[in-house]
């Protein structure tokens, strides 16, 4: 039994689809959604690095550090306005966020 | 035999912790799945011969941010039930947009042609060998510092940006706090704070 290019596919998009799932089951919960977005994050990732190891091109692992960046980027200012938003709420409910208009 | 018991291991506990990342009750316990599911997936980076995004995943996202999620959630010492309420009324939605998009996936790649020499490789046998081989850091480093300068430049440009950012947001000035301000004191003048006052004996001022 050997371990092709699909296999790591097929795991990706379960890992993909599970990050999308998470955000529908805890769609009260920033802090959860910015998981289930690091979960997405890292499922491409996964893709990137597979076709870089079966193509013998380095460049999508190029890609993955880049999505990596990113992704850190992004939890950290994520993070940072959820911490503010509790200090003037509160609260971290998703409803609330939605009130926060002008 | 032995590659194929690995990836099963490492993608099974993959899958599974990134279920309970989702479906955990206390937020904390979600955050330590979210962990396991990195370490696993460093593992698998491994073994598909990238060891250093496997590092850089184990370094960037368990010990930075996986962290620093850990702190917010300890940090928002909160009611965590509440939000819970009424999720159940979106699964049936989330079910379908999640099978929808599973199936396009499954049917990209069935009817997606794939070079079948890239199929049937296994990890190890490429032909392409050089004569000294390279590891896997140093030929990333030689393509990233070359190729991809400008690019790599704008990447720390973003992580300034959000770090910058991050201070920013988070920042706050408190009211009543005293602090030591050294222009104030540079400024400050006997002429400004002191009087001389004649005193006559037996009087007060």
């Amino acid at each position: 039994m050997e371990i092709g290019l699909m296999h790591f596919l097929t795991l990706a998009a379960l890992l993909f689809t599970m990050g999308v799932f998470g955000i529908f089951l805890n769609r009260k919960n920033v802090i959860i959604i910015l998981m289930s977005v690091e979960l997405m994050l890292l499922a491409v990732n996964i893709n990137f690095v597979a076709f870089s190891a079966y193509l013998d091109d380095l460049h999508g692992q190029v890609f993955a550090m880049f999505v990596l960046t990113v992704a850190a980027a992004e939890a950290a200012i994520g993070l940072a306005i959820l911490v503010t938003f509790f200090r003037i709420r509160g609260s971290i409910a998703v409803n609330d966020i939605a009130n926060m208009k002008g | 035999m032995l590659a194929a018991l690995i990836f099963y291991l490492f993608a099974g506990i993959l899958s599974l912790s990134a279920l309970m990342v989702i479906t955990a009750r206390n937020p904390v316990h979600s955050v330590l799945f979210l962990i396991l599911a990195f370490f696993n997936a460093a593992g698998l980076f491994v073994m598909l011969g990238a060891e250093f995004i496997g590092m850089l995943l184990v370094i960037v996202y368990v010990g930075a941010v996986a962290v620093l999620f850990l702190f917010v959630v300890m940090m928002l010492n909160m009611e965590f039930k509440e939000l819970r309420k009424g999720s159940m009324r979106f699964i049936p939605v989330g079910l379908l947009l999640g099978g929808v998009l599973l199936t396009e996936l499954v049917i990209v790649y069935q009817t997606w042609k794939i070079n079948p020499k890239v199929l049937t490789e296994t990890l190890g046998d490429s032909a392409a060998a050089p004569e000294v081989p390279l590891t896997n850091t140093e030929a990333l480093g030689q393509i990233l510092y070359t190729d991809y300068i400008y690019i790599f430049q704008g990447a720390g440009m973003i992580l300034l940006v959000a770090m910058i950012g991050a201070i920013v947001l988070t920042l706050r000035e408190r009211s009543g706090l005293k602090r030591q301000k050294v222009a104030d004191q540079q400024k400050r003048q006997a002429s400004d704070v002191l009087e001389i006052k004649k005193v006559t004996p037996g009087t007060g001022i």
